[in-house]
């Protein structure tokens, strides 16, 4: 069973540098956050070994919420090889974030 | 094949899953592409719901047991996105979903709600989650210490004006016209708390930013005159669009008879022009857009379902 990580400042970088990563900026206070959290765990599942599937809690780690211009969540990071290559905000299915990941694998 | 397909999970959609499971159907699928919850789940504060006093009760907590309850009488519970729902010559439907999968039902309950408009100003797509929200409980917390603007003057735009006044430092609120259409306590809160400026017969005319997003507003008055904000947030609260998108057919008519407005045209008891199809909440015509009705609409649609399967097994 795969597992999304949860990304600190201490992780980020070395999570993302290497190959596809997405990265859900959240919040606990957030309803459409807590919509997709079940995706994104399933996602975590479906692509383990080939994607990094990871989460950062904007509450704990505003310094990467900062970095990154972050103002909406959810937000959607999609990085390959520690670049940022895609966006998305707002909540959205499954099936959209699997092809988002699969165009970068 | 299922007894019913409810699309959507909103207030309407698990009130009509609550009831058709109760209510003796076996196999009901209700298809939502996350958590269920719906719009509510985003709003700082449910009030005005029977029952519901707790204080400072969030549209999330509120809606937290809904699914709990619903599961219990044996409602499975789908996580996937609904692209269209078409129906069979035997008067069957089937449910398309994006993955490219299909199920049939016997009935369908849609319940896929709303979305908030845009208000249509220069700049308010590009910099959409770049300072432009529709969500203040989501997003308020990135303006902490900071001021904002609302664009509107409904229910929303006012609850969300005193949950935003809490955090920031000022919060100007941008309305075309000189009254406000919101419950009158709700306006009399707004009209005392301090950090609160109405700018009336306003609107807003381009959004300003750069790089890193958004980092004020240009409002033109009725009279022609104008105004610069200078924040960085800006939340825009002017109704919201109804999801009619899986009604859409292939040949892009609408798989029952829909309104101007694109609102799907109900009887009293949500039947639709089509037999066994059913509109709740938001979607449907002369909705109150509020809890309370789209979990009565809920509940009436699944009674009528019941009894449409019910004959139409027995046939």
């Amino acid at each position: 069973m795969g597992k999304y990580v949860e990304l600190t400042a201490s992780n980020f970088e070395e999570t993302i540098k290497e190959g596809v990563a997405l990265v859900d900026f959240w919040a606990p206070w957030c309803g459409p956050c807590r919509m997709i959290a079940p995706v994104i765990e399933e996602l975590a599942n479906d692509f383990e070994g080939k994607a990094n599937i990871c989460k950062v809690n904007t509450d704990e780690e505003q310094e990467i919420a900062v970095k990154f211009g972050i103002r909406s969540i959810p937000t959607i990071l999609f990085f390959k090889n520690g670049e940022m290559v895609d966006q998305m905000v707002g909540a959205a299915s499954k099936q959209a974030f699997t092809d988002k990941i699969n165009a970068l694998l | 094949m299922l007894d019913c397909a409810i699309i959507g999970g909103g207030p309407a959609g698990l009130t009509a899953g609550l009831y058709t499971t109760r209510g003796g159907l076996d196999d009901v699928i209700m298809f939502e592409k996350g958590m269920p919850g719906g719009q509510i789940t985003s709003s700082s504060e449910i009030e005005n719901y029977p029952g519901a006093t707790a204080r400072n009760l969030s549209g999330m907590d509120f809606m937290i047991p809904w699914l709990e309850q619903c599961q219990r009488f044996g409602l499975k519970h789908e996580m996937s996105e609904v692209t269209r729902v078409s129906r069979n010559e035997d008067g069957t439907f089937v449910i398309h979903k994006s993955d490219g999968t299909t199920n049939t039902a016997k009935s369908v309950i849609v319940a896929t709600g709303s979305t908030p408009k845009r208000a249509g100003f220069i700049g308010e797509d590009k910099y959409f989650g770049r300072g432009v929200s529709t969500c203040a409980t989501c997003d308020g917390f990135f303006y902490k210490g900071k001021e904002v603007a609302i664009v509107g003057g409904g229910d929303t735009a006012m609850e969300e004006a005193l949950y935003l006044a809490k955090i920031c430092t000022k919060v100007y609120i941008i309305h075309r016209r000189d009254t406000f259409r919101s419950a009158p306590n709700t306006i009399e809160r707004v009209k005392t708390t301090p950090n609160i400026e109405i700018l009336f017969n306003a609107s807003p005319q381009e959004v300003l930013g750069d790089a890193m997003g958004v980092t004020g507003i240009r409002v033109v008055f009725n009279d022609g005159s104008t105004r610069q904000i200078d924040a960085p947030g800006l939340f825009v609260f002017v109704g919201r669009d109804v999801n009619n998108e899986v009604l859409i057919q292939e040949d892009g008519s609408f798989l029952c008879e829909t309104n101007n407005a694109g609102e799907v045209i109900v009887d009293i008891n949500m039947n639709t022009s089509i037999p066994g199809l059913y509109a709740t909440g938001d979607l449907r015509i002369s909705a109150p857009k509020q809890v309370v009705s789209a979990a009565g609409d809920g509940s009436i649609a699944a009674l009528q379902a019941i009894a449409y399967v019910d004959k139409i097994s027995h046939r």
